[in-house]
């Protein structure tokens, strides 16, 4: 059986996906966001290594939750593409079990090789919803706040739009980074252009893992950046979502 | 007070089906064939009268005042609490469509010197009352008290455990309460009809032969009934007739109340629970709706009139006694909902007026509202019962699913997690023995680690520097066969004692004559035990001795499993430890036959427990709190909210039937984004952890800084209500070292 590598298990998650969610959190991530509340995933090969048959069997004991709710697993991260032979056999274990899975990705590793794209669609088979981050649309701005560029996150999106996957988009809505009304405009006309866009959420910048930045002894570039206030959020959630504000 | 006078000529039971309850006492059975079953939604619901905005606000400048003067508005020094002793009194008689008080002035507490004079007098003191001398004379000199005839009877083993707090907590300087008078007969029947009954019993017992069983039995009876007789000289200081059956829904309430406040005129028991009144009281209200001679505004009003009633329920305690459970709780326990045995939800309008008290009057940890709780029950009510909950914190859960199928569809819970059959069961309360403190022992010998006095036998220590897990467990084993016995024999001593001197006389005469007595016996420390045990099996755990070779702290080497992360290593340990120690007690001799049970349930006193335990092989400090009930250490659950239930839900009830308490607290943002995928996610929980076989659940959702702000600023939150080991308290109530765990407590809020 596969192994992965975990960084940790929250098994009331319920932010990530409909209904009380399993979050599997994977070790091991490309993007290097500036406001990233978990550094701690960046790093690869590290994590606990956790077969799948030890994550089933543990995950058996949730159904009941899941059923109450129509909740289920999610793979996050760290990014949990990178990981996608193993997310392959945990999915294909939990459908025997007929539980929801969804991916929380940022498409950080997507590429067009025929190795990458065959195991992808293989998982996509086995996968109800997929939680795509985009965390900026101009790729120049998208470099300065994670790393790198988006052109291949984009490209991804558009995959997932060609596969009909359904798909919650999420924006992490840094001030100063990431909530100019340009770019929110631009991002939200290149929503408008897919079709397997189920939900739109804002998820507003916080301060919760700067303390992991620390621990890391990682300086922290967003230092004296505060979180966004509550008319900056609705603003961007009205933009991303095409509300017309009278 | 006035009832339309067409009403006071019509026939109690007139719109009602027949049924077996005509024939004998069976409430059950008139509640079946009468109520009427509501799945809609809450939509229905009253504000609150005006009437009831001023008698509240009455209540809450009484509250303040009380408050004030120190936790005690007035107290009386004089005449001793019966059924009859004091006069009429009223709140706002003009405003209060439900009437009577425990004295003769609302906040003003009894004299209740029959469970202990003792403790009536240090109660007094420690609010600067002192107690009438011709009455502490009488009770010293003239009537012996429960309390010193309990200790006429201990024997210095007994008293030596009880003073290390190997077993502590014991009802034997307090009323030991937890006894649910079918309080629903007075309304139903009159108290005539149940004076004829009781009659009837007494005529029977016995073939001739004066056994004591017999007796007593005689002796119990004729008791009963003169209770029955005081309790309709009750009514009439209130100008009401309870020797016949109640004819309208406020009669109903009425003479329900009054049948409940005799009850606590006599007794100042721990838990004075008033069982599963809603959905009985709710034919009373839904026949004068159907009848047009009542609004839901009138509904609701005498819904909340009523729960305000039970919210001044207020008792004289010690300090000893506040400090085990604190924030001043009297355990009125309303067993909502559930389902009947022939599947329909037993959720009527008023299981939701009950929780609409909640909004109505405000957030309150009295009556201690419990939802039996069942996949099965409506949807609607579900989300109701969760969107209540995210509000108020003040509702807790227990499992109906495993619970029916044992005491069949009218029990109620006594207390805070105490199931049984209405007017058909009762319970002797046993407190709890220590377990961490008895792993202490099994590893010293039997010496106290804190009096450094041999309390148990002189087993043989444990000599060697790293604990062994085998040699652990086998002297374990052999203290808690010690000790098991030994908590019996103090538990048989107490009941003995109470049945003596202070017998429940009212509450049983709401009884059948046949009931089933429980013995309830219960342990604290249960997640010490377990992670100290895992870390002995798992990790190295080095022993630390003192000068003369007493083990004292403990140095754990390397990580070990701990309980609350789903983790079948150390869970299973838990539950052995349950099955083990109940399969002892239940070898002893219990007095009167009783059931033997236990309760994995602290209450508050798991910060008492803690006190007097020393350091624990988990690597607990001396002094810490232990985890209330059957939590998990607070901080080691590192898995999330659900691997921690999951945990708890593995202990079997089928050997803690006295109930397990499990409370749990959470953040609002951790249950979801938006309110109504909050209310859905925890109606989600309760139902998985009812599916996965949990058996009770506290709920509590807020912010830990608004804990610590009520801390600094009490004065801006005297209704802030939080529930603690299966009860809730005024939070401002706790003492500062009870808040201060309180808040250390495990509060998932992972995102």
């Amino acid at each position: 059986m596969k192994e992965g590598r975990i960084h940790s298990i929250e098994t009331c998650g319920t932010v990530d996906g409909p209904g009380l969610r399993y979050v599997i959190f994977t070790q091991g991530c490309l993007l290097r966001c500036k406001f990233c509340h978990n550094p701690d995933t960046w790093k690869m090969g590290a994590g606990k290594k956790m077969s799948v048959q030890e994550l089933v069997k543990d995950i058996k004991d949730y159904l009941p939750f899941f059923q109450a709710t129509n909740g289920g697993v999610t793979v996050s991260g760290g990014e949990p593409l990178l990981q996608v032979e193993f997310l392959l056999e945990l999915f294909t274990e939990l459908k025997k079990l007929g539980v929801h899975t969804t991916i929380d990705t940022s498409a950080g590793c997507f590429n067009r090789s025929p190795h990458f794209i065959e195991n992808l669609d293989k998982v996509l088979e086995l996968t109800d919803l997929v939680l795509l981050d985009l965390k900026h649309i101009n790729s120049v701005e998208h470099k300065e706040l994670t790393g790198l560029s988006n052109e291949h996150i984009l490209d991804m999106a558009n995959y997932l739009d060609q596969k009909n996957v359904p798909v919650w988009i999420r924006h992490v809505l840094v001030p100063g980074g990431s909530d100019n009304d340009e770019y929110l405009q631009e991002l939200s006309d290149f929503i408008a252009t897919l079709n397997n866009v189920e939900k739109i959420e804002v998820l507003p910048y916080h301060k919760l893992g700067v303390y992991k930045w620390e621990n890391l002894g990682l300086d922290y570039p967003l230092e004296g950046v505060e979180p966004p206030a509550e008319d900056r959020v609705r603003n961007a959630e009205n933009i991303l979502n095409r509300v017309k504000v009278i | 007070m006035k009832v339309a006078d067409e009403m006071v000529k019509r026939v109690p039971w007139d719109g009602f089906l027949d049924g077996n309850w005509q024939k004998e006492i069976d409430v059950r059975d008139f509640i079946s064939q009468n109520y009427s079953l509501y799945e809609g939604n809450e939509s229905f619901l009253a504000g609150p009268t005006q009437a009831t905005k001023d008698l509240w606000d009455q209540v809450m400048q009484l509250t303040k005042e009380e408050r004030e003067n120190g936790g005690v508005y007035d107290l009386d020094t004089k005449i001793v609490s019966t059924i009859t002793s004091h006069n009429a009194g009223y709140l706002n008689k003009p405003l209060e469509k439900i009437v009577g008080v425990q004295t003769d002035e609302p906040f003003k507490r009894a004299l209740m010197p029959f469970g202990g004079i003792r403790m009536a007098v240090a109660a007094a003191e420690s609010y600067g009352y002192k107690v009438d001398d011709e009455v502490v004379h009488t009770f010293t000199e003239h009537r012996k008290t429960h309390n010193q005839g309990v200790f006429d009877a201990y024997t210095p083993e007994i008293l030596k455990a009880r003073k290390a707090g190997i077993i502590t907590g014991l009802p034997d300087a307090y009323g030991r309460g937890r006894i649910i008078g079918d309080y629903r007969r007075v309304a139903l029947y009159g108290v005539d009809r149940l004076i004829e009954e009781k009659k009837k019993d007494l005529s029977l017992i016995g073939n001739g032969t004066m056994t004591e069983d017999v007796i007593r039995d005689r002796e119990e009876t004729s008791e009963q009934i003169r209770s029955l007789q005081d309790l309709k000289k009750l009514g009439e200081k209130y100008e009401f007739d309870l020797s016949k059956p109640a004819a309208t829904a406020q009669e109903a309430f009425q003479w329900l109340y009054l049948a409940y406040l005799a009850a606590i005129k006599e007794q100042n028991g721990a838990a004075m629970s008033l069982g599963r009144v809603s959905t009985f009281l709710d034919i009373y209200i839904d026949r004068d709706i159907k009848n047009g001679v009542m609004t839901e505004e009138e509904a609701q009003e005498l819904v909340d009139h009523f729960v305000m009633k039970l919210r001044l329920v207020k008792f004289a305690r010690t300090p000893d006694y506040n400090e085990l459970f604190s924030g001043d709780p009297t355990w009125v326990t309303e067993s909502l909902a559930g389902i009947a045995e022939d599947g329909r939800p037993l959720v009527t309008k008023s299981s939701y007026r009950f929780l609409h008290t909640l909004d109505n009057l405000g957030p309150a940890p009295e009556p201690n509202l419990t939802v039996l709780w069942s996949k099965k029950l409506p949807e609607n009510y579900k989300k109701y019962c969760a969107k209540m909950s995210i509000k108020t914190s003040s509702i807790q859960y227990e499992n109906d699913d495993i619970m029916r199928p044992i005491y069949g569809d009218d029990y109620g819970i006594a207390c805070c997690v105490s199931a049984m059959r209405i007017g058909k069961q009762m319970q002797f309360f046993g407190a709890r023995a220590n377990l961490a403190k008895a792993l202490l022992y099994a590893i010293n010998g039997g010496v106290d680690e804190n009096l450094k006095m041999q309390v148990a036998p002189n087993y043989a220590p444990i000599t060697s520097e790293y604990l062994d897990y085998d040699e652990v467990i086998e002297k374990y084993d052999t203290l808690l066969d010690w000790l098991s016995g030994l908590y019996v024999n103090a538990l048989n001593v107490i009941h003995y004692m109470h049945d003596k001197y202070s017998y429940e006389r009212l509450e049983m005469a709401l009884h059948d004559h046949e009931v089933l007595r429980t013995m309830a016996c219960g342990v604290a420390g249960l997640s010490v035990i377990a992670d100290s045990l895992s870390a002995i099996k798992y990790a190295k755990v080095k022993t630390i001795r003192d000068e003369d070779g007493l083990v004292v702290d403990y140095e754990i080497e390397g990580d070990y499993p701990k309980y609350g992360n789903n983790d079948e290593r150390v869970d299973e340990i838990a539950v052995n430890l349950v099955k083990n120690f109940m399969n002892k007690i239940k070898k002893h001799h219990m007095y009167r036959n009783a059931v033997p049970t236990q309760s994995i349930l602290t209450i508050t006193s798991n910060v008492v427990y803690g006190k007097k335990t020393g350091n624990t092989p988990d690597g607990r400090k001396a002094g810490e709190p232990f985890a209330p009930g059957a939590n998990p250490l607070h901080g080691r659950d590192k898995n999330g909210s659900l691997a921690s239930l999951s945990s708890v839900a593995k202990l079997p009830y089928k050997y803690a039937m006295d109930g397990i308490s499990n409370t749990f607290s959470i953040v609002p943002k951790a249950l979801g984004k938006d309110e109504e995928t909050r209310t859905t996610n925890l109606a989600g929980i309760l139902d998985g952890y009812a599916e996965k076989q949990g058996h009770h659940l506290n709920i509590n959702v807020f912010d830990r800084e608004t804990l610590l702000d009520a801390m600094e600023h009490p004065e801006e939150y005297p209704q802030l209500t939080i529930r603690v080991s299966g009860y809730a308290v005024n939070f401002i109530k706790l003492t500062r070292e009870q808040q201060i765990d309180v808040i250390n407590r495990t509060f998932h809020e992972s995102l």
